[in-house]
């Protein structure tokens, strides 16, 4: 055994490039800017998973700042009717850049991309993911992808600063505005382009992974849930990706060549590009919150040290979702025109849906029953995500009804829904999955007190904020709206102030972490007594995981002894 | 790694180690040919979508424009080419290099040939007017488009069928050529543009976009060859060590399989 496998992987030397950091090293012994340049090429070059982590969470940590800033800038906007801080020009491209970064460049990549990357090959007893130039790679998509999305923001505003041109469609791009207006629109489409790729060859990789990687002494359903999950995600990722990537491309020759393809005037039909958006798009929604469906299956059955319920129905109803989520686009197009036997099939697929996140929900109430519970922040992280995500699922229920969606069709009440299914789903599970595995990630402990006062303060903040937004949807405010009626103002009030409780919430929990990263106390190997493999590996893990292949004495939630391998 | 009496232990937790795996390779490169599949499976699904509900007749009269000899050319042209990367291939297997490489070349001059023959086939479209609608710089080169006014209510009233209105060119302000004068005639005297309805429009659309997307396909092949060309001369690419070739045999395969269902898409619909 070289002495190499013993490093953390704090000094990992697996990079690509490795002559360019060798005489950058070499110089960087006497003159700081060559040993600055050293450190970054031994992050942006190297192909270790659990750097490329780092390298993701770093810049989605940033991405989402900015997204919430925008979110924060339009919930100011609304707390009086009217125009107070920015015209209605600005605010439609707020919203649309704060969907786009929230989605592409947040919640997509989200879980995956980071929990994902540590974790997944840990947990598969593998030194590595199957292919880790590529997923370096991808990274590279991801940050070229975003970069594109900010030039299109920044290019956009023009000469006098007041000709804000920035994408202002909504996140959607819907023809035939998309393809008529002005704006920085093929930049932004090529932005969400190229970040497809990068999540395209995230999906490869983990597919690959879990078939090619994984340790041999474990078998499919040995794999902890997380693992079912991230691999069903990453299935999505593989088959519906391109197809939201070839429509966006569409748009793009459209813009530049008027191919006609979606331009009504020449003979396009603007519906099949919402049809062909959402095909991808609908079960992008998935690709959000299924890997955190994941995370939730191991922080419950940890933290009430009991061996989980149903498994392979947890494991078998993340492909439930995957399958049907497939079938279920449609039902964002109730009014856009479609005949009444497809919009009959669609609504009743989408009841159908619910069913796999049903036997979740119940299979992760059940672990609870009896277990001896500890609220340790992840927990109530993990059960926030259980509350938040049942609402999100049974007001989606009455929006899957055609009926009722024709009456809160883009109203608030679709906002305040799926802000509940994505950021309480996906946004709420990665905060769970952050405070689980932080002490494993960084080697260090928070401080428990703080990060529940900013669970506490987002919790409170979160419902009272998109639960306003659904009761004004139902009374009749319409999205994307940047002025209203006053009697909306008082709970538009309510919302905005909530909505910075929510944010201050965050900035609580995401403090403390950041003082526990330096400050915190050295965790130990195993501070929640879970049983899945990354709590028999260093803390920080060393490079390449293991030393040997892990020994896999039990099973992944074998807590009462009956799930022993 | 230790070597112990003829035993070969594989330690994948060793720097250096813990990716090798042929099968893992090969099983990447599958699952990125399904996405390029699904990627113009999207354009095909459009193509359905307009064919089957919309302009079924005017698809099949835009298609009988198209030059089979050329499109039948071509599709011969790309099969060959899968063939002599699969000779490549096996040449690599059996050690030999030079053998190897000559056919890799062959397969860059087929793709070429493929290239070629589709600048002749675009550009004879562009002369008679027919070119997506937007580039500033063929209108500059050729005068304002036709393809931006469909004529479906001028084939309407006229009650010919589709073909014969198409045969009759109109000028640059959308006046119909007199009948009776010949085809020369009418293209000296600035009756050039072809009239066509919606239908046909976005045939010549999807025509452009997806033979368009498959030609860069082709192109990327080249550059990607050119790279195996070489990493086998400079011994990179070795008989026990052809993943990358047969990687990139692969996804030449699938361009090949593409077109080969572009073809019949494209030219055999009428």
């Amino acid at each position: 055994m070289s002495t190499q496998t013993h490093k953390s992987f704090y000094q990992s030397d697996m990079l690509i490039f490795k002559g360019l950091y060798d005489s950058l090293f070499e110089l960087g012994k006497n003159n700081w800017i060559f040993r600055a340049l050293a450190w970054i090429c031994s992050w942006i070059f190297s192909t270790d998973h659990k750097r490329v982590c780092m390298l993701y969470l770093v810049f989605m940590i940033i991405f989402f700042t900015v997204g919430a800033a925008f979110g924060g800038i339009i919930r100011l906007e609304w707390m009086w009717p009217g125009t107070q801080f920015i015209s209605a020009q600005v605010y439609n491209s707020i919203f649309t850049l704060h969907g786009v970064i929230m989605i592409f460049m947040f919640v997509i990549p989200g879980i995956p991309a980071t929990l994902g990357n540590f974790f997944l090959p840990i947990l598969l007893g593998a030194p590595d993911v199957s292919f880790p130039r590529l997923n370096l790679f991808s990274w590279y998509c991801f940050i070229i992808g975003a970069g594109l999305a900010f030039l299109a923001l920044f290019l956009g505003i023009g000469e006098t600063g007041v000709n804000f041109m920035a994408p202002d469609g909504g996140w959607t791009f819907y023809v035939p505005y998309s393809v008529s207006n002005e704006a920085n629109i093929s930049m932004a489409l090529m932005a969400a382009f190229t970040l497809g790729f990068s999540s395209i060859f995230t999906g490869i990789n983990f597919v690959a992974t879990v078939h090619r990687m994984r340790s041999p002494k474990m078998g499919w359903f040995q794999m902890p849930l997380f693992c079912w999950a991230i691999y069903a995600t990453a299935w999505i990722q593989v088959i519906a990706t391109p197809v939201v990537g070839i429509t966006l491309a569409m748009v793009i020759v459209e813009r530049a060549f008027g191919i006609g393809m979606f331009d009504a005037a020449l003979g396009g039909d603007p519906v099949l590009y919402q049809h062909m958006f959402w095909i991808y798009s609908h079960p992008a929604v998935y690709i959000m919150v299924v890997p955190g469906m994941g995370l939730i299956s191991e922080i419950i059955a940890v933290f009430s040290q009991r061996t989980i319920f149903g498994y392979k129905a947890i494991a078998m109803s993340s492909f439930g979702i995957a399958v049907i989520g497939y079938f279920v686009w449609a039902h964002h197009m109730f009014t856009a025109g479609m005949t009444d036997t497809a919009a009959i099939t669609f609504s009743f697929l989408t009841f159908l849906v619910g069913v796999p996140t049903a036997i979740k929900i119940f299979n992760w109430v059940a672990t609870l029953y009896k277990g001896s519970i500890k609220l340790d922040p992840p927990m109530v992280w993990a059960l926030s995500f259980v509350f938040l995500f049942s609402i999100g699922g049974f007001t989606g229920l009455l929006l899957g009804a055609i009926a009722a969606d024709l009456h809160v069709h883009d109203t608030l009440y679709v906002v305040g829904h799926f802000h509940y299914t994505m950021f309480g789903g996906g946004g709420v599970a990665f905060f769970a999955g952050i405070h689980y595995w932080f002490p494993k990630m960084f080697g260090r402990m928070y401080n428990f007190t703080a990060a529940h006062i900013g669970w506490f303060l987002f919790f409170i903040g979160f419902n009272v904020h998109y639960g306003s937004m659904m009761i004004i949807g139902i009374q009749g405010m319409p999205r994307r709206y940047h002025d209203y009626l006053p009697h909306f103002q008082d709970m538009h009030m309510i919302g905005s102030i909530a909505a910075f409780v929510m944010l201050a919430g965050m900035a609580v929990f995401s403090i403390n972490l950041m003082i526990a990263l330096f400050k915190g106390e050295k965790a130990t190997d195993n501070p929640w007594k879970g049983k899945t493999l990354e709590w028999e590996t260093a803390t920080p893990p060393i490079l390449l995981n293991f030393e040997k292949e892990p020994e896999l004495a039990h099973g992944p939630y074998a807590y009462e002894g009956e799930w022993v391998k | 790694m230790s070597e112990e009496a003829g035993v070969h232990e594989h330690n994948r937790f060793e720097v250096g180690l813990e990716h090798a795996d042929y099968n893992g390779d090969k099983f990447g490169m599958w699952l990125f040919v399904f996405t390029e599949l699904i990627l113009f499976g999207g354009m095909f699904f459009a193509f359905f979508v307009y064919s089957k509900t919309m302009y079924g007749a005017e698809f099949h009269e835009a298609g009988s424009h198209l030059n089979l000899f050329m499109g039948g050319g071509n599709t011969i042209v790309l099969l060959t080419s899968s063939l002599t990367m699969v000779f490549g291939i096996t040449a690599i297997q059996y050690g030999k290099k030079y053998l190897s490489m000559f056919w890799i070349i062959l397969t860059i001059l087929f793709a070429l040939t493929f290239m070629v023959v589709k600048y002749y086939e675009w550009g004879y479209k562009f002369k008679h007017h027919v070119f997506p609608a937007k580039i500033t710089m063929l209108e500059k080169s050729f005068g304002v488009s036709d393809l931006k006014t469909p004529y479906d209510k001028e084939f309407k009233e006229s009650g010919m069928s589709l073909k014969e209105f198409n045969a009759v060119p109109v000028n640059a302000a959308g006046e119909a050529a007199p009948e009776g004068m010949s085809a020369d005639d009418a293209h000296d005297k600035g009756y050039t543009h072809s009239r066509y309805t919606r239908g046909q429009i976005i045939f010549y659309g999807l025509y452009f976009a997806m033979t368009g997307l498959h030609g860069f396909h082709v192109l990327l092949g080249v550059v990607v060859l050119l790279w195996v060309l070489s990493l086998t001369y400079r011994n990179k690419i070795v008989s026990n060590d052809f993943i990358i070739m047969e990687n990139v045999g692969l996804y030449w395969h699938v361009v090949d399989l593409i077109w080969i269902y572009l073809f019949p898409v494209f030219y055999l619909v009428s």
